[in-house]
């Protein structure tokens, strides 16, 4: 067995291993959901004001193991520690070392950095993916993420090694630069920290739509009770009028009790984004540089470099919105989901479909 | 921090509804629209709108980076690409409409950052803010009683001397609320690095379009095809093809020499997976400038040569074969080293040759260059391998009227055939011409002959390695303002570092007297932008205060008090 094939092995047991890290996840989901349907029955069972408020109250004080000091947990319905989130973070890092050795193989497989087509963009990107997601999680408690993370990461593997594998090939003189190393790595790193922010916006909008079917739900009896002065997801609510927040097994997403508020969940996403912004801004000067020395000029509008700009531009886009009245909240947190479609619309199809310089796919 | 009056952080506008606008007048409109102009939704708008301005030109093929491309694209669709090239969709980045939204952006972007700029002159040499009569509404809202004995004046002192070290533009105060009580307190504000950053970051956006913009202007590009052993000299006439900038002027070219010396490949062909893959392309080349020296140097991709003013990019390569043609009595009326453009990886290859003069008629011949030469099942050639392992040349012979003599500029990589007649293969029974280095084969109706030169006629046989001269094409560029439009990137990034890691805050200590002579310490904090570490910075203040407070008692017995 020669070492690319030991790679291919260690990748897919490090896919096995997503596999079963993803399920942990789900799993923990799931748990969650059954938790918030018990505290509401708690809740329902014990009626009355007084009750439903010291639930809320629970809600504001239970913190997450990890959280960092820095980051609030809002959730609304507590939820502390499950085994099944522990196993999913355990493998999970099992696999990513697994992931590692693979990448790190294939590497020395072929003797360079091993990101020099789509087959090996696709591996370290994920590599890096996951990276950034342990990483963020030593900071703040996005274990939540993990379903979405493993999830992501599994499709872009398989995709990776059904449709773009490629064996070892020596590297075309066009990509012997440093450049190469440089630019490719910071762009795979900037993609790690985008996936991320547009996971935490895809919660972030459902979490505010719970929200406000919340709001809407708790104010209407009351009459007076203005909006978010009820601690969310604490109040029994037999029928949400927009039908977010049924007990019982109905909704899946009773899990987002469990997480952190909207406007946490826009912090986190704002920080983890404007960190993939630099990064991108990085890509694309590197990309600059490289292209002047690589093809004579630093900016051709080349395919592959009108769609880096295109990600740019819709990034700094969504840091103005963040920044203007009327735009904050879930209008923002639509461009960086726009935002993170045109990264992976510039790997997936822009790579392989689209003319231009950029012939790297390798396919 | 005169931000436009949508943003976030500017206080909310005051309800018009109901007010009847008074009637504007020219002046009014221009300072509505300005207004209009420069506020954040209309920069957001616009920044938008620009990125999906630059969608299409990566649907559809562009003239600036795929101008074969383009012509290809007008074959195809002959209805639909005249229409789109009405609304400049094969120029998307130099359109009307495209040039609009970023200017306007631009503009934007300037109007939005002046005031920002005087205001924030005007902030690095303001105090602090006075500090609010009410702490507790604030971030990180923290009370402490003070040790014993410590009065609120030299308390609030020590708490500034802390936050001057941090960094802290620092201002004192000391107020009167009721009769009996004073209250001393200490505003402190950081981060202006902030708002600096941003400001740099959005001007160096303006000094990157401004230097790409005349970049463009002074600038040119030039095309250049030299076979091994050819000379090139610097100067307009030289070029294959030319684009200038509109400012530019060809007295500044440098008229240096510039020779292809030699043209190394390397195939790979250990690695059967990757067989016959380009691992490294060479140009030996040597420069002569002005009264200097020869020197020799290399071009290779990724690695130009800078030299005259000028950056020597080498971007192809291909196979020049020489061919010499004579007429029946033996003369030459042809010999040239003829490149010829590679259709696919393993390099077989199309060139055209034309001969005008010397022959009873003018000759034309279309041919295919393989460089290691197979033979598929259907009896098609094709080449195997890119580099010389089987060199085969075929031609197909046309003779008649060439064209030339119209007046309209040809290319010298097409053959119209339209008033030739064809001597060989296709349908003219007569087998193609197919020549090996060194061969020589007699043109049909005895026009003459055609020979498929060796260039190293003395290498031993079944040695084709030497046997056919190698092209490459170069690209020569010369833009004076590339390293501006570094600099100003450069600038930028730095910026952006800056305005998004510099927490930009105000903090406050106040020392109130209470009525039975204790001091109770208050301690808040104010992000102005996105400050996560806010609270945990002010509850840090408290706690190294109280220390501080507690250490300088020790060290000083409180004086007794009379
Ligand atoms: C070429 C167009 C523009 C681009 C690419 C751009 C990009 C950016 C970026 C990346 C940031 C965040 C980094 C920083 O704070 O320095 C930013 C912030 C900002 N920009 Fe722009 N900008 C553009 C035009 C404008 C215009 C026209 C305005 C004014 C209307 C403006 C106003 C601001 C403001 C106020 C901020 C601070 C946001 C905050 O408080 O978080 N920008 N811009």
């Amino acid at each position: 067995m020669n070492l690319n094939e030991l790679s291919i092995l260690s990748l897919y047991s490090a896919m096995a291993v997503y596999a079963l890290a993803f399920i942990a996840f789900s799993f923990d989901l799931a748990k969650r959901s059954a938790a918030v349907s018990q505290a509401q029955g708690d809740a329902l069972r014990s009626a009355g004001p007084e009750s439903v408020r010291s639930a809320g109250a629970l809600g504001g004080t239970a913190t997450l193991t990890r959280i960092s000091a820095r980051i609030v947990n809002d959730a609304s319905t507590p939820y502390g520690r499950s085994p099944s989130l522990r196993v999913g973070v355990s493998l999970t890092v099992l696999a990513w070392l697994i992931h590692l050795v693979a990448d790190v193989l294939r590497g020395l497989a072929a003797g360079r950095v091993p990101w020099a087509n789509m087959y090996e963009f696709a591996m370290t990107g994920t590599l890096l993916i996951v990276t950034v997601f342990l990483i963020v999680l030593t900071r703040a408690d996005l274990r939540f993420l993990g379903t979405f993370v493993t999830g992501m990461v599994l499709v872009l593997l398989g995709i990776a090694a059904l449709r773009f594998y490629v064996e070892v090939a020596p590297l075309p003189p066009a990509l012997q630069s440093a450049w190469l190393v440089i630019h490719v790595f910071v762009a795979s790193l900037g993609t790690g920290f985008f996936a991320l922010g547009f996971a935490l916006s895809t919660v972030q909008l459902l979490q505010f739509r719970r929200e406000a079917a919340l709001g809407a739900a708790t104010s209407r009896p009351a009459g007076s009770v203005p909006v978010g002065s009820v601690p969310a997801g604490s109040v029994p609510v037999v029928s949400g009028p927009a039908g977010t927040e049924t007990p019982g097994w109905k909704n899946p997403l009773r899990f987002l009790a469990t997480l952190p508020s909207a406007a946490t969940l826009e912090n986190l996403a704002y920080r983890v984004n404007i960190i993939g912004f630099i990064l991108w801004t990085f890509t694309l000067m590197a990309g600059s540089i490289w292209a002047e020395k690589a093809w004579g000029r630093y900016w051709g509008w080349d395919t592959k470099e009108v769609w880096t700009f295109i990600i740019w531009t819709i990034y700094a886009g969504y840091i103005h919105a963040r920044a203007t009245r009327g735009w904050r909240g879930s209008r923002s947190a639509w461009l960086a989901i726009v935002g993170f479609s045109a990264v992976m619309f510039n790997f997936g199809i822009v790579n392989v479909f689209f003319k231009g310089l950029h012939a790297y796919s390798g396919l | 921090m005169s931000r436009p009056s949508d943003h976030y952080d500017s206080p909310a506008p005051v309800a018009a509804e109901g007010i009847v606008q008074p009637r504007l007048g020219f002046v009014g409109w221009l300072r509505w629209f300005w207004r209009q102009l420069t506020n954040m939704r209309t920069a957001l708008f616009l920044l938008l709108l620009l990125a999906i301005a630059a969608v299409p030109g990566s649907l559809v093929p562009q003239r600036s980076s795929d101008p074969n491309g383009v012509t290809q694209y007008f074959t195809d669709n002959p209805d639909l690409a005249p229409a789109l090239d009405k609304i400049q969709a094969f120029d998307v980045y130099s359109s009307a409409w495209f040039s609009a939204i970023y200017l306007l952006l631009f503009i934007s972007l300037i109007g939005c950052v002046i005031p920002r700029t005087k205001h924030h002159f005007l902030a690095l040499r303001a105090k602090p803010p006075r500090t609010p009569a009410r702490l507790a509404r604030l971030a990180g809202f923290t009370t402490r009683p003070a040790p014993a004995g410590t009065d609120a004046a030299s308390a609030v002192d020590s708490a500034r001397g802390l936050l001057a070290a941090g960094g802290y533009r620092v201002a004192l105060f000391d107020s009167a609320p009721q009769a009996d009580a004073r209250e001393f307190s200490v505003s402190a504000e950081r981060g202006y690095l902030r708002e600096t950053g941003n400001l740099v970051f959005h001007f160096a956006l303006v000094g990157i379009l401004i230097a790409v913009g005349f970049g463009s202007g002074f600038g040119f590009s030039g095309q250049r095809v030299l076979v091994e052993g050819q000379t090139f000299v610097n100067t307009l006439l030289a070029y294959d093809s030319f684009n200038p900038g509109r400012f530019f002027n060809d007295e500044g070219l440098d008229p240096y020499k510039l020779t292809l010396n030699d043209f190394q490949v390397t195939y790979e062909t250990k690695n059967l997976k990757a067989y016959g893959q380009p691992i490294d392309f060479t140009a030996g080349v040597s420069v002569t400038r002005r009264g200097q020296a020869t020197e020799t140097g290399e071009v290779k991709v990724n690695s130009p040569m800078r030299t005259g003013g000028t950056d020597v990019y080498l971007l192809g390569n291909g196979y020049a074969p020489s061919i010499t043609v004579k007429n029946p009595q033996g003369d030459v009326v042809f010999t040239d080293a003829v490149p010829f453009l590679p259709q696919d990886a393993n390099l077989t290859s199309l060139g055209v040759i034309k001969v005008p003069d010397g022959l009873a008629k003018q000759l034309g011949m279309i041919g295919f260059f393989y460089p290691t030469q197979a033979k598929a099942t259907s009896g098609a050639f094709y080449s195997s391998f890119p580099d010389l392992e089987y060199p085969l040349l075929t031609l197909n012979a046309y003779a008649g009227d060439l064209g030339l003599d119209a007046g309209v500029p040809t290319s010298v990589y097409s053959l119209d055939t339209d008033k030739m007649t064809q001597l060989t293969g296709g349908k003219t029974g007569t087998k193609s011409i197919e020549l090996k280095p060194g061969e020589t084969q007699q043109l049909p109706n005895g026009l003459g002959s055609v020979t498929f030169d060796d260039a190293h006629p003395g290498a031993k046989t079944g040695d084709f390695s030497g046997s056919v001269l190698r092209f490459a094409s170069f690209d020569i560029h010369n833009d004076p303002t590339q390293l501006w439009v570094l600099s100003f990137a450069v600038l930028a990034l730095l910026g952006l570092l800056t305005s998004l890691f510099v927490p930009r805050r105000r903090v406050w200590v106040k020392a109130v007297e209470e009525a039975d002579g204790s001091v109770r310490l208050e301690y808040a904090g104010l992000a102005r932008g996105e400050d996560p570490a806010l609270e945990s910075v002010v509850t840090a203040l408290a706690d190294r205060h109280s220390d501080l407070l507690l250490s300088s008692q020790l060290a000083t017995p409180a004086p007794e008090r009379t």
